[in-house]
């Protein structure tokens, strides 16, 4: 049974701005999740109504088992926010303002449990200073801080490392590896496509309040991937033969490569047949490779594509 | 824990000792500030121009003033502090922990008008306390007199609360207590009996809901008062059934709180 169910869930806002439309999708327990969207597609929208922030106009939710609305105490429980805003009690220490979101989820006081969390995200040595002498950086840290504190089963990342720095965003990427080897399930919204690309098992996009894919991200980059053939050339040319103009090359490094852009997913990629013409042409290349188009790729690619359809 | 219907108690705790450990913090500021302005009210009510007012109702003035001293402080602190409990989180976006947290609507209220109201009760009698260093004190009905500062605080906290979720800027937080609750306590009987006013005055006084708690709060003092103290005590308990509906209203629908 997946950890997180949504069913038919939309939401309207009184403004008549439609936020998400009949959106379905299922997490499996133990996953990292990326949900992909430009902003303002819906993903803090979609967030904050499984968490009990945004009332869903309709539609259905089940975490773990228990919904949103009927159950919903079962169902925050299991769950752990960190929010897209560094909001924080500015005149509370990170030490109290840490026990007490434990204290909201109806457990009682674990200080060994507290001081784990603390010393894994830095801030043990910070635990008695105001919030508000802290860096940006490490209010972040202290919100990840807050939504562990009481054991989540699942943890939501609303724009994790939005405005943070290298180490922060490194240390973060850790940690999620860390919670997910202990059977914590991640999702996590972003518009870093290397975010989803180094941590996520699966991605989501979501576009004007619509789920456009939901794939692995390894079959996604497979299944969608563009990639270029660099062929370097025995002798630099100019031009490009006429013969090869429907390849739609392009002259590199000074005539000394042709680059060929083709798509994995069509029936025919066209390499037999460019290698063939490229002979025909008495063009003879040395060496040859290939790369692989990143998600940021294949993310602009469909948001463009859906946008042309739209 | 496991159902919806069992109570989330260490949430209501937390939220409960956050509110009153910023009541701590600035317990200088806090306890310090009624100290001073009673000591005043004292100086210029009780020696400059009590000494020149003849006893209300058989109580010399200084003591007279006592009930209604308490009643203005712990309505003006009731709502300041509720108010300004559940504004701030808003305000700040802190209030997606709550929102999003397993806690009932009513565990939220407990946690927030609970402090609030445990500030202005202590607040109250520590305005008792200064008084008795400037007059006689007498509590006639020390009961009832617990029960209307309970009460009064319980209902007032409520009222600050519903400010607090109405409000969407800091103008709007301190536009009722200013314009609305300030006046009706001075021209509720704080400083005098109503029974000195005119007919007609006396008349338009009954229509201020504050005379009834100050009336009754100085029964339990003198055993003397304004109007009857069933009408003081039903009139105390029907704003607090208001309250308690407006708030269970707004958590239903999510004013304010929800989009």
């Amino acid at each position: 049974m997946p950890i997180i169910s949504i069913s038919q869930l939309s939401k309207t806002y009184t403004s008549g701005f439609t936020a998400l439309r009949d959106i379905d999708l299922a997490i499996e327990a133990g996953e990292i999740f990326a949900l992909l969207g430009p902003n303002g597609a819906g993903k803090s929208t979609l967030i904050n109504i499984v968490c009990g922030i945004v009332t869903p106009s309709s539609g259905t939710v089940l975490v773990d088992g228990h919904d949103i609305a009927g159950d919903y105490r079962a169902a925050r429980r299991a769950i752990g926010l960190v929010p897209q805003e560094l909001t924080t009690d500015a005149f509370e220490t990170v030490l109290n303002t840490v026990s007490f979101s434990r204290g909201l989820f109806g457990l009682r006081p674990d200080p060994g449990h507290i001081e784990r969390i603390l010393r894994a995200l830095s801030l043990w040595d910070k635990r008695d200073s105001r919030l508000m002498t802290l860096s940006g950086g490490m209010k972040r840290r202290v919100l990840i801080a807050k939504a562990l504190s009481h054991e989540p089963r699942v943890l939501f990342l609303d724009e994790p490392t939005a405005g943070v720095d290298v180490e922060l965003r490194q240390d973060m990427w850790r940690l999620v590896r860390e919670l997910r080897q202990q059977g914590v399930t991640v999702i996590l919204t972003t518009h870093y496509i290397e975010e989803a690309e180094e941590m996520a098992d699966r991605i989501g996009v979501i576009r004007r309040g619509e789920i456009i894919l939901v794939e692995e991200k390894a079959a996604l980059m497979r299944k969608l991937g563009r990639k270029q053939l660099t062929l370097n050339l025995q002798q630099p040319i100019t031009a490009i033969p006429p013969e090869l103009a429907d390849y739609e090359l392009a002259l590199a490094a000074d005539g000394r490569e042709l680059v060929y852009t083709y798509d994995t997913r069509a029936e025919r990629t066209g390499i037999t047949g460019l290698l063939t013409g490229l002979a025909a042409a008495g063009i003879r290349f040395n060496d040859l490779h290939t790369e692989q188009s990143s998600l940021e790729d294949i993310f602009v690619g469909l948001v463009r594509e859906e946008g042309a359809r739209a | 824990m496991s159902t919806a219907y069992s109570m989330n108690w260490p949430a209501v705790r937390a939220i409960y000792r956050f509110e009153m450990g910023r009541f701590w913090r600035t317990a200088g500021q806090s306890i310090l500030a009624p100290v001073i302005s009673t000591t005043l009210y004292f100086v210029v009510f009780g020696a400059a121009i009590g000494s020149r007012v003849s006893a209300v109702d058989g109580v010399p003035y200084g003591l007279f003033i006592v009930p209604g001293l308490i009643m203005l402080s712990l309505l003006t602190q009731s709502i300041a502090n509720a108010s300004f409990g559940i504004y701030f989180p808003r305000f700040a976006g802190t209030i997606y922990e709550i929102l999003s947290a397993p806690i009932s609507p009513l565990e939220v209220v407990l946690g927030f008008v609970g402090a609030a109201a445990s500030k202005s009760i202590l607040i109250g009698l520590i305005i008792l306390a200064t008084s008795a260093l400037f007059v006689p004190l007498r509590i006639e009905h020390p009961v009832w007199m617990i029960g209307f500062l309970l009460l009064t605080a319980v209902t007032f906290s409520l009222f600050g609360f519903v400010i607090g979720l109405w409000a969407d800027g800091f103008e709007k937080l301190q536009l009722v207590p200013l314009l609305v609750v300030t006046p009706l306590t001075f021209l509720g009987g704080s400083f005098y009996a109503i029974g000195m006013l005119p007919p007609f005055w006396h008349a338009v006084s009954l229509l201020n809901p504050v005379v009834y708690l100050i009336s009754g709060f100085r029964w339990a003092f003198f055993g003397k008062a304004d109007v009857n103290i069933a009408i003081s005590l039903g009139m105390t308990a029907l704003f607090l059934v208001i309250c308690l509906g407006l708030v269970t209203y707004i958590f239903r629908t999510g004013y304010r709180l929800k989009s």
